[in-house]
């Protein structure tokens, strides 16, 4: 502790916390127990007057401001005080509203409010106002890998911005699988007929900008550094290689078109069945005049659609997803005939029409408009016919199997995301081969042969792995429900059909959002501030070279990949790439990882600093350990909605589950707590988890905490941890109640001294 | 088979949809169904039909069109408008079963027997000679459609009615010897077979 720390404690008396406790009490404890230098009282502090009396404080030496009244939630504008350390004791969500106004209930409600006062005065003692660490750099200048529609789009906007960009294009022209179409579909108003790709005024508006500088037949060979630092080596085919420096990057590598030659029953060496891609050729080469099958070069009068071939399929090889563009494609497809003469028959052989995006719906009619035909069916198998590929298939709504001949048969095969290795296939087959699961192991062991022969598409030089980590089917992980763009690697940011199956207007609109985040990571970053969710923290993990002991945890478990090793394997934090949610400070054994105003120190002081009553005085305690995204703010809206819960709960938010480290609960459950409730959010390939993988680390370790209460010859029904989700505004006051009801029935901790 | 039949087989040959969309009253809506069937789980009739409009389009679309020209299905509508109101594409689902009625019948492929077929037949003849509808006339040709016994027995059975409707002056006994029509019945004949032959031309222009 600083000598030059001077604590103000603050104690509000509006919204009836003067009615409900005693303030005065509360006063008294922050001085004597708390030590603070000064406490004052307020009749409503958040109002200009207290705001005004705790500045005229900071101006006259404070520096640290403890503030009992609200939640930390609450009234963030007001107590917004620059240059120092702030601590909140939630009286108010916290004590008095979930707790009954009675004259019984007062005592306890009392001692609740007063250890929220001791748990603030002790956790701001070992707080400072976070500060950056000086090695933010800004680079306006954006690495885009990949030049198709998604690519080209996320180039020209930012360019627009002012940002300068580098196009890396593994291919010798720009365009992409977009390049490869005859028409698109449309994206504006009245969405009847199929457009011009764009692709030629694209590379056009790329040409003209002295803001953009295009690699053709270039990759990336080598990745480093962080968001407003990175240093990439652009490799060409020519042999020469350029390394430049970078604020953000932008991976857009796009898809591939599922192999159709996997689906033998569909007779894939016909020359007359193609794919898509293979129709958009035929297409292209007709050029508007008649179109005409491969095999003998007829103009094509009858041809059939089969959707979903390859795909929303259980079946071995395929793939199970929807990729969300095929239908409109295939309506798309089916108009090129219909536009050069209306009496081609034209067939699309679907089972659930989806024609997602505003103008779907219309695109759809304007097919049916146009007399292609609907038919809700199944294709069973094609085989070669007298006058064409012969199909055998289900009418669904009439119920009949029917074989027709056709012209041409078209295959709606799915996208495969164009992704690098995934990083983390190796540490899941570790795990499943600890966990035992067989069948887990095989599938694994599969797909790292196949995830092996992919090469990597930034080659990053970070710890955990040269590439994107993948959520399922290879598609790149991002959190699809709070903050679809952030990626698990700040900085780096993947938009297109890589991120997820998406037709060109969505693809367009992703390279948006990824320029704009891109930005926003080189300017974030050039401030020391922090990506979502926690934008704009300024604290960033420090550790104690001394005490670390090179155990890797928290290289490990980062999952953002931050943290990468230096030469003697100590951990080297990337302020820049790190999201701040402490999973490392969670993980670390020796502790020795911590925040300015987030540490081992200032949550375990906190916990330590609650009175616990002796064995035979039936109050016992409870400690929650909130996440502070969504564990607690339902427990704020719990309170707003006035559910009562125990008076013997101590709640403490943490940044993310992950952060919650075992010392914790160690310690608490040896000072006498009777029991402890982790409330993250949920984990698995759902996850809602702010971090993504901190409260799957959360539950990992908190799995094993059973050995300690063994130990401590204490029950293991003591400790909980929950999935929860902002949401559960009932069920979180239940889980605590329960826990209370829990520790009634198997008795009060033995270890109150 | 009338000669406009084989004529439009020989047009459309395969492609119903567009035989549809082209001739059938309303009949381009049916391109624009979504199968979605609202329109089959609403109708009040819908277990009675052999198939219900979304089973009848899904038919148009696969080409069968023997089977849905010859159907009793769109015969069993009662226009009460539930699935017009309720189709999520709007379509006038109930102008189209009238329309492929109509369709059929003019091809002169609709079910012989099926009793609103036959009855409309009934009234359409009744209704033509006069200009007017001999309610008599058609209500006896009504008891006696299904044979001379059946007719009797029907007559019998209605007689109470008939007679309080005759005493209380709401039914003529001498209708029946030929009834009124309307003033001008050279001129009604003439209006008919105008329509008859505009009729005719429309259908006829497409093929």
């Amino acid at each position: 502790m600083a000598a030059d720390k001077k604590i103000g404690a603050y104690i509000c008396k509006g919204c009836g916390l003067g009615e409900r406790l005693d303030c005065n009490q509360l006063e008294k404890i922050a001085k004597t127990e708390g030590k603070v230098a000064l406490a004052k009282q307020h009749d409503f502090l958040c109002s200009q007057a207290g705001v005004e009396m705790i500045k005229a404080d900071i101006s006259e030496g404070v520096t640290h401001v403890m503030i009992g009244a609200c939640s930390r939630r609450a009234k963030t504008e007001a107590f917004n005080f620059t240059g120092v350390a702030i601590a909140r004791a939630n009286l108010r969500e916290g004590v008095i509203w979930v707790r009954p106004d009675t004259d019984d209930a007062r005592e306890t409600t009392q001692e609740m409010a007063n250890d929220y006062i001791r748990m603030s005065c002790a956790e701001i003692k070992f707080m400072t106002q976070p500060e950056t660490s000086g090695e933010q750099g800004l680079i306006k200048h954006i690495l885009v890998v990949g030049g198709g529609i998604t690519g080209m789009t996320s180039a020209l906007e930012a360019a627009k911005a002012g940002y300068n960009v580098s196009i890396v294009e593994k291919q010798a022209q720009l365009g992409g699988a977009a390049g490869q179409l005859f028409k698109r579909i449309p994206v504006r108003a009245p969405y009847q007929h199929p457009a011009d790709t764009g692709i030629a005024e694209l590379a056009t508006a790329i040409a003209a900008s002295d803001k953009i500088k295009v690699y053709l037949n270039a990759t990336v060979t080598r990745t480093s550094g962080a968001p407003g630092r990175f240093s990439a080596d652009i490799s060409q085919e020519s042999g020469s290689t350029v390394t430049e420096q970078f604020g953000a990057i932008i991976q857009a590598s796009g898809f591939k078109p599922y192999d159709m030659n996997q689906l033998t029953e569909f007779n894939p060496d016909n020359a007359d069945v193609v794919d898509q891609l293979g129709l958009e050729a035929l297409a292209k080469a007709a050029n508007g005049a008649a179109i005409k099958r491969p095999s003998d070069g007829k103009a094509v009068q009858n041809v059939l659609f089969i959707q979903c071939a390859g795909q929303r399929s259980q079946k071995p090889g395929h793939l199970s997803y929807c990729s969300g563009h095929c239908c409109s494609t295939s309506i798309k497809q089916a108009m090129y005939f219909k536009q050069y003469n209306p009496d081609i028959q034209t067939t699309v052989l679907f089972t659930d029409l989806r024609t997602p995006g505003a103008g779907g719906e219309n695109f759809y009619r304007s097919g049916q408009d146009q007399c292609v035909t609907f038919l809700k069916g199944i294709a069973e198998s094609v085989t070669p016919g007298k006058t064409g590929p012969k199909v055998k298939f289900d009418n669904l709504l009439l119920n009949e199997t029917v074989e027709q001949e056709f012209d041409l048969v078209v295959l709606a095969t799915g996208m495969v995301p164009n992704s690098g290795p995934n990083p983390y296939l190796e540490q899941e087959l570790a795990l499943a081969k600890e966990k035992k699961e067989t069948e887990k192991v095989v599938v694994l062991e599969q797909e790292l042969v196949f995830e092996k022969s992919k090469a990597s598409i930034l080659n990053l030089d970070y710890r955990q792995g040269t590439d994107m980590p993948q959520l399922v089917h290879g598609f790149t992980d991002s959190h699809f429900i709070c903050f679809p763009y952030e990626t698990r690697r700040t900085g780096i940011y993947t938009a297109g059909p890589v991120r997820r199956p998406m037709d060109i207007g969505q693809a367009m609109d992703d390279a948006t959002g990824a320029a704009l985040k891109a930005i926003q990571a080189i300017e974030n970053s050039a401030l020391g501030r922090a990506a979502h969710p926690r934008s704009g923290d300024l604290s960033y993990p420090k550790f104690r070279k001394e005490g670390c002991t090179q155990c890797k945890r928290c290289t490990v478990e980062c999952p953002f990949g931050a943290i990468n090793e230096d030469e003697q394997r100590y951990p080297q934090f990337n302020e820049a790439r790190c999201r701040r949610c402490g999973t490392c400070m969670g993980a670390c054994p020796v502790r020795v990882i911590s925040f300015d105003n987030y540490s081992v120190d200032s949550v375990g002081q906190a916990i330590k600093a609650v009175d616990i009553p002796d064995e035979f005085s039936e109050k016992p305690r409870i400690l929650v350990l909130a996440c502070e995204n969504d564990a607690y703010p339902a427990l704020d809206m719990a309170a707003m909605n006035r559910s009562e819960y125990s008076a013997f709960v101590r709640v403490i938010p943490v940044r993310c589950l992950g952060s919650v480290n075992t010392i914790w609960l160690t310690d608490a459950l040896n000072s006498g707590y009777d029991g402890a409730v982790l409330l993250g959010c949920q984990k698995g390939d759902n996850y809602q988890c702010h971090f993504v993988k901190g409260s799957e680390m959360a539950h990992y370790r908190m799995s094993k905490i059973g050995d300690t209460l063994t130990q401590l010859n204490l029950e293991t029904e003591r400790v909980e941890t929950h999935e929860v989700a902002i949401t559960d505004i009932q069920r979180i006051p239940e889980i605590i109640n329960n826990m209370a009801k829990t520790i009634e029935k198997i008795g009060m901790s033995p270890f109150k001294f | 088979m009338s000669s406009v039949n084989t004529a439009m087989v020989e047009k459309y040959r395969n492609n119903f949809l567009k035989e549809v969309s082209d001739n059938v009253e309303e009949g381009e809506w049916v391109r624009m169904c979504m199968q979605c069937g609202v329109c089959s789980g609403s109708c009040p009739l819908g277990p009675h039909w052999e198939h219900p409009p979304q089973e009848l389009f899904m038919m148009i679309r696969a080409n069968k069109r023997e089977e849905v020209l010859s159907s009793t299905s769109m015969w069993m509508c009662t226009s009460c408008y539930n699935c017009m109101v309720r189709c999520p594409r709007e379509l006038p689902i109930t102008h189209i079963m009238h329309g492929l009625a109509h369709y059929a019948k003019r091809l002169g492929l609709a079910p012989k027997e099926q009793p609103t077929n036959k009855f409309s037949q009934m009234f359409w003849n009744n209704l033509v000679q006069t200009g007017r509808v001999n309610e008599l006339k058609l209500g006896l040709a009504l008891y006696f459609m299904n044979g001379f016994s059946e007719g009797i027995k029907m007559s019998m059975k209605m007689r109470p009615i008939g007679q309080g409707m005759f005493f209380t002056g709401r039914m003529a006994p001498m209708e029946i010897l030929g009834g009124h029509g309307v003033k001008d019945q050279k001129g009604f004949h003439a209006m008919l077979k105008k329509a008859e032959e505009l009729e005719a031309a429309r259908v006829g222009a497409h093929v």
